[in-house]
């Protein structure tokens, strides 16, 4: 049996799964942040007063709920990757030295990950007593 | 002219005006335009424009052609901006009252005028393996379905012309990007039933420059002189990455 032998090594083999799993995750991300962000912007600029709702008291509101604080941290981790891996693959673009490339997206991935521990936080350990209003008007201040 | 003079069956001429690139490695100048005025048939193609310019006013323009006639490939260019086989383009179709800009096609290195250094993108297409790889001796023929060769078929049409891969603005960002034109090839081999080297080449292109840099632009599409759906088979392929298997 004649084997063609290969004429071309293949060129680099450099991040090769990452890639597939980074396209998978635009898709899979995008799908799930259509839902949240158009519930989110619905839920907060459009329905009840609109806009003008928005104050310390809504935000206090909303978190006083689990439901609103998995929605808003779920959200928050998905943009964020989503967000930061896009502009990863528009860094990989533009940038032609490497080094420039390499400090641009450590860069982004640390201030991504930084974005993600404090929002991640606020969600989850928000305290509605630190308002002076709040103190007066809620019951789970007092005492 | 008269309608006494005109012969019957005679084509209508007209005069278009046509900008093209012009570079010269040994003159030291940088890419310029220069521009010809040419007096054409309602018939003519870009390329017709292109041989006028060459035989009766500036013998030094440079360009690459072969057939003719839409199946060597050889001189895919980027005509008013759209990249372009010079031998399918009717001047007639375009917008004569403009002129028409005539340009190497981009992202491969300008060797002379219109002439790119193709070595690249031969490159990218070698790297796919695209060739019948099937472990049996061809002691008869490899009989296939008419649905089986239905999966294929679009991509066998491709002549590497090289308009998808330089019409794609991934590829223009660092040329390292594998290209709509080595995918649609590796795509012709990868879903024949008679090769049996799928996964081979599911993995190459599983690479950080294979399918996964495709932004499903269009551009390759839309500039096929083969009307390929070239952006579909890209589709195609990372589909089979994701499920393993063609
Ligand atoms: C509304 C829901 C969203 C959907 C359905 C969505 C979908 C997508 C998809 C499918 C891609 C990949 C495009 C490609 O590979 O060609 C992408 C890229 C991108 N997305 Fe989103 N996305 C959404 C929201 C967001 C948000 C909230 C941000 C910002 C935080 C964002 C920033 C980006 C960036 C920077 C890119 C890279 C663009 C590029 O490749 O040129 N997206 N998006
Ligand atoms: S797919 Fe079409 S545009 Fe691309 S090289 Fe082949 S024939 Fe040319
Ligand atoms: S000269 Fe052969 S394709 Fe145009």
């Amino acid at each position: 049996m004649v084997t063609i032998e290969t004429p071309r090594s293949p060129r680099s083999r450099k991040h090769a799964q990452w890639e597939k799993w980074g396209w998978l995750y635009m898709r899979y991300s995008g799908a799930v942040l259509l839902i949240l962000i158009f519930g989110h912007i619905v839920i907060n600029l459009l329905s009840g007063e609109g806009i003008k709702q928005i104050d310390f008291a809504f935000v206090a509101g909303k978190w006083a709920s689990p439901f609103w604080q998995v929605y808003d941290v779920l959200m928050l981790w998905l943009a964020l990757i989503h967000g930061t891996n896009g502009m990863r693959t528009i860094v990989n673009d533009y940038t032609e030295r490497e080094t420039v490339r390499k400090a641009l997206n450590y860069t982004l991935w640390i201030v991504c990950g930084l974005l993600i521990v404090l929002g991640t936080l606020v969600c989850v350990t928000f305290d509605p007593c630190i308002d002076q209003a709040m103190r007066a008007s809620l019951e789970v201040c007092k005492g | 002219m008269s309608a006494e003079t005109k012969k019957i069956g005679e084509i209508p001429s007209f005069k278009v005006t046509l900008f093209v690139r012009r570079f010269n490695p040994e003159d030291g100048q940088d890419a310029r335009w220069q521009d010809f005025d040419v007096e054409v048939f309602g018939t003519d193609r870009v390329l017709d424009a292109l041989h006028k310019i060459k035989w009766e006013q500036d013998g030094s323009l440079t360009f690459r052609r072969s057939c003719a006639h839409g199946v060597c490939g050889s001189d895919a260019m980027r005509i008013n901006g759209r990249n372009r086989l010079a031998c399918k383009t009717l001047i007639k179709d375009l917008d004569i009252t403009q002129p028409i800009y005539v340009e190497p096609i981009k992202g491969l290195a300008v060797e002379k005028d219109l002439v790119v250094d193709m070595n690249p993108f031969y490159q990218a297409y070698r790297d796919v393996k695209p060739f019948l790889i099937a472990s049996d001796k061809p002691e008869k023929e490899r009989l296939q379905s008419a649905e089986d060769r239905e999966r294929f078929d679009d991509t066998t049409k491709c002549i590497l012309c090289a308009a998808c891969t330089t019409s794609c603005p991934v590829f223009w960002t660092d040329g390292q990007y594998f290209g709509p034109a080595a995918i649609v090839n590796a795509h012709r081999f990868i879903f024949d039933s008679r090769d049996e080297a799928a996964e081979v080449r599911l993995e190459i292109l599983n690479d950080k420059e294979g399918v996964w840099r495709c932004r499903t632009t269009f551009n390759c599409t839309e500039a096929c002189p083969r009307g390929i759906q070239v952006t579909k088979a890209i589709a195609e392929v990372k589909q089979a990455i994701l499920r393993g298997r063609a």
